[in-house]
């Protein structure tokens, strides 16, 4: 442990596991609130059906957002450079998925204010876009870092990005971007499966089902098109020495277009991660047909972590490559925080993250139990 | 070099969103304070007035926090999408507060405010206290880390510029943390927290008292934030921020500039109470000078000289020229890594290396500077005096006004005689300033640190992102639409909110029958009518 604290290889390697931690954690708890946005005009009808699925995650989602305040935090800290490029160049996109997300916590609160059905309808349209905006957004920042981003660094390492909004809506980011709607609308249909009573629970299953096995096929035909070459790849030429400074500009890469499968060809028991990145979806799908909704909610828990973690292995070093100048590209040896940050930051999460996760879960536990009709409508009930 | 407009623009969103974030934040830091208190007393005698005092306050913080949550996560996305280079150039430092922030007290709040709303008929009633003092604290430890953050750009302490990685690096994060900059501010804004929290509990009871409406929920309100707010108005002031103004150049420059002191004078130096700072002549016209304060409040000593603003520019030249050095060592070391003499020579001047930074708005080669390039960029470290000038005065007098209608809510409520009406028209009518003197005081800390966005290290100038102004126009367009929309929609929400006041007969079922659950309760209260 104190051995890993000094050695400035293996602190980058840890952050770059604890970024996939931060992401697959944002993913999959405020991935269903997401998820419950996006699906709900489509699985509550009247408002009592939307108060209750709004009141599957009203008393926690707001903790479950901290996972994408802590990202952006965490990623600012150890990856420096990687905060600056990503949330400049993806600037109207980021903008974008801003709005989406300021309009959720108010649309939760304010929904209830009133009883006029034109205010409720229109706050559950802000609930639908801060679900499925940011949830499609997400996809799309993936499928445009796999093909290279248009960025390259001054000889003052000031970031410059020369790319447009259009440009990151191409075809293939989109593509990512359904994936990652797709998953996230199983996974909220999951937990309304598994929060939820009656009708709303029955047409998230329903839905959520169509949702998994779309999740399946265009995952699966994601990696035909990475491997046949459609989002290209690239390969780091040069040595990159592990404890090596962060300076992007000492290296050599190549556009190459079979590099996102060389990890997996280096060593191919990694495949079973993206195996499972189909498999779960599957198993979310025959799940919705059962009463184990439980173990369905795990599955699309397992199912994001996996995809996530496909994306993180097929560009291992690479972080975000550039398309204009492929050498600049951020890899994980080269653009980090000092070792004294990237250690203290991790003294730091050993710490808290556990305390975190422990009344996370006791809250879970406080408030177990399902969501019904009559948990709404009961008088002095303090759902929204 | 950056276009001064794309500059300009930056700045502006960031102060409007900044500024706008900041209207929630402190009511939420007070109301959680506040609000835990009241529930401790509920938990302490089981009177049920204390409870629904603590279910009410907290419906307005509710309204009140969604949008603080709302806009914060502005805050943490917008270093990155608008001040790209300042986030390389600094995020080794800046940002391992930011993420502990989230880590260690952002979870803390957000995951407890859920409980504190729909705990209520879930939790024993000391469990849900706990609950609410968990809320409360993480709200503090927020505003904690993050004024360790802004601190370490007011007092960059604890870090160095690393030449192989061309940004600054953390050399020492205890010094980072305990940061006296930091320190002072954290106090003196967590206490500002407090008394804005105190007032909207005062003037909403006073308004409750004044139409004879919901008095006992009112006048225990009343009493509570007379006593809570007057302590805190008093820590504001005596652990103001000025503590912190002898730590650095700049924070001299700023405290030298609110006060418009233009030249530095013979201790105890005198306080300009009122009067007019001319930028032209770098005179202050109508001035009237109260001897010996300015010394005493800015030093606590009669011997301490405190500079002005002319002897501090001075200053300033002298470190443009040193930090020329280390410029030049710099571009030495970009072209040959491995040059020892101009690494030496970098290690002896950088310190100052920020400070020739300030010559790349006025010339492309700051090598090339005259002496009147020197000179010109030396100025353009006084901020614009006579706005600190004003602001800081406005926020004092505020302080200063609340002071005394604590003061007096004080004393009346501590007396057994009913208090005088005029009390409670004051206490609604100083509902506003709180804000006002909040929302003045980061002016004066923020506009008053310019021309840096770190203090000594970087020019904010050269800390943008690369945008297209197009893109910057449609974002500050839709911020101001979308922040203007919803401050129209929460302030109606609350004074809704305020009108209906506190129901305690149907939102509180459970109180009525005890030992039965909120639905039992309901239940039996509608069998009962």
């Amino acid at each position: 442990m104190f051995a890993l604290l000094s050695d400035y290889e293996s602190l980058r390697l840890i952050w770059w596991v604890l970024l996939g931690v931060l992401l697959i954690g944002f993913a999959v708890t405020d991935g269903f609130d997401l998820g419950v946005g996006a699906l709900l005009p489509f699985v509550a009808r009247t408002d009592v059906e939307r108060r209750v699925a709004i009141h599957t995650v009203s008393a926690t989602w707001e903790g479950n957002q901290v996972w994408l305040v802590l990202g952006g935090g965490a990623i600012f800290a150890a990856w420096p450079a990687l905060y600056a490029l990503s949330f400049s160049g993806f600037y109207l996109a980021m903008f974008f998925v801003l709005v989406a997300l300021i309009l959720r916590p108010v649309a939760f609160k304010y929904r209830s204010k009133d009883e006029s059905p034109a205010w409720r309808e229109g706050w559950d349209r802000a609930l639908f876009v801060g679900g499925a905006v940011p949830a499609l957004i997400f996809g799309v920042a993936v499928g445009n870092v796999l093909q290279g981003v248009p960025f390259h660094f001054t000889d003052d390492l000031r970031p410059i990005y020369s790319g447009t909004l259009v440009g990151l809506l191409n075809p293939l980011a989109l593509f990512c971007g359904f994936i990652s709607l797709a998953i996230l609308v199983a996974h909220g249909a999951a937990w309304l499966a598994f929060k939820a009573e009656g009708p709303v629970a029955e047409r998230a299953r329903a839905i959520g089902a169509k949702a998994a096995l779309a999740t399946a096929a265009l995952f699966a035909l994601g990696g035909l098109l990475v491997w046949a070459g459609a989002f290209g790849g690239y390969q780091v030429v040069t040595p990159l020495p592990g404890d090596g400074p962060s300076n992007p500009l000492t290296k050599d890469v190549i556009a190459d277009a079979g590099a996102w499968l060389a990890n997996f060809r280096a060593d191919p028991r990694l495949a079973l991660v993206p195996l499972l990145g189909i498999v779960a979806p599957l198993l979310v799908a025959a799940g919705f047909r059962t009463r184990l909704t439980g173990a369905t909610l795990l599955a699309s828990s397992l199912g994001i972590a996996c995809i996530v973690t496909t994306v993180g292995l097929s560009m291992f070093p690479v972080i975000l490559p550039s398309s204009t100048h492929p050498g600049h590209a951020l890899t994980v040896f080269d653009a980090s925080s000092s070792r004294a940050t990237l250690r203290n930051m991790l003294i730091a999460t050993v710490l808290f993250l556990p305390i975190v996760l422990a009344y996370t879960a006791w809250v879970y536990r406080v408030l177990r139990g399902k969501v019904s009709e009559r948990d709404i409508t009961a008088p002095g009930s303090p759902a929204y | 070099m950056t276009n001064p407009l794309l500059v300009d623009l930056s700045r502006l969103q960031f102060a409007l969103t900044a500024m706008y974030h900041f209207l929630f934040v402190p009511l939420t830091l007070g109301l959680s304070i506040l609000v835990a208190m009241m529930e401790t007393v509920y938990v302490m005698t089981r009177r049920k007035i204390w409870r629904d005092m603590t279910k009410f306050w907290g419906l307005l913080f509710g309204i009140n926090f969604a949008l603080g949550v709302a806009t914060g996560l502005t805050m943490e996305f917008q270093f990155g999408m608008n001040w790209a280079y300042y986030s390389h150039y600094v995020g080794d430092v800046f940002g391992a507060p930011l993420a502990i922030e989230g880590l260690m007290a952002f979870f803390l709040e957000a995951t407890f405010v859920g409980l504190f709303f729909f705990g209520w008929d879930k939790l024993s009633a000391l469990a849900h206290c706990a609950v609410t003092w968990l809320m409360a604290l993480g709200t503090n430890f927020s505003a904690l880390w993050i004024l360790i953050a802004n601190g370490w750009m007011q007092n960059p302490v604890g870090a160095a510029f690393n030449p192989d990685t061309m940004r600054m690096e953390v050399t020492d994060f205890s010094a980072v943390i305990l940061n006296p900059v930091a320190q002072a501010k954290f106090v003196h804004t967590v206490a500002a927290g407090y008394v804005c929290g105190a007032v909207f509990v005062l003037g909403v009871s006073a308004f409750y008292i004044l139409r004879g409406r919901h008095l006992e929920l009112a006048k225990r309100s009343f009493a509570i934030a007379a006593a809570f707010g007057f302590a805190s108005a008093l820590s504001v002031v005596v652990l103001g921020d000025e503590s912190g103004y002898a730590v650095t150049d700049h924070q001299k420059m700023k405290l030298a500039a609110l006060e418009a002191m233009w030249h530095t004078e013979s201790p105890p130096a005198a306080f300009t109470a009122i009067g007019i700072p001319d930028l032209a002549s770098r005179t202050t016209r109508y001035a009237l000078h109260v001897p010996w304060a300015m010394g005493l409040i800015g030093t606590r000593s009669l011997t301490t000289e405190i500079p002005g603003i002319t002897e501090l520019v001075e200053h300033a030249k002298a470190r443009i020229r040193n930090g020329l050095v280390a410029y030049a060592a710099l571009e030495r070391i970009k072209v040959d890594r491995k040059d020892e003499r101009a690494r030496a020579e970098f290690a002896r001047t950088q310190a100052d290396l920020g400070y020739a930074k300030l010559l790349t708005p006025l010339i492309r080669d700051p090598l090339k500077a005259t002496e009147a390039d020197i000179a010109q960029a030396a100025w353009s470290t006084v901020p614009h005096v006579p706005s600190l000038f004003l602001t800081f005065r406005a926020m004092v007098a505020c302080g200063f006004l609340l002071i005394a209608l604590f003061g007096a809510a004080l004393w009346f409520t501590a007396r057994e005689a009913p208090a005088p009406r005029w009390l409670f028209r004051v206490a609604l009518l100083a509902l506003p300033l709180p804000w006002i003197a909040i929302e003045f005081g980061w002016f004066v800390a923020e506009f008053g640190r310019q021309p840096w966005i770190i203090e000594g290290v970087l020019p904010t100038a050269l800390a943008t992102s690369e945008l297209g102004i197009p893109s910057l126009l449609l974002t500050l367009a839709g911020f101001t639409l979308i922040y203007g929309v919803l401050a129209v929609i929460e302030m109606r929400l609350m004074l809704r909110a305020i009108a209906k006041g506190p129901e305690t007969l149907v939102e509180d079922p459970a109180a009525l029958f005890p030992g039965t659950s909120a639905n039992e309760g309901g239940a039996r209260l509608v069998a009962a009518q």
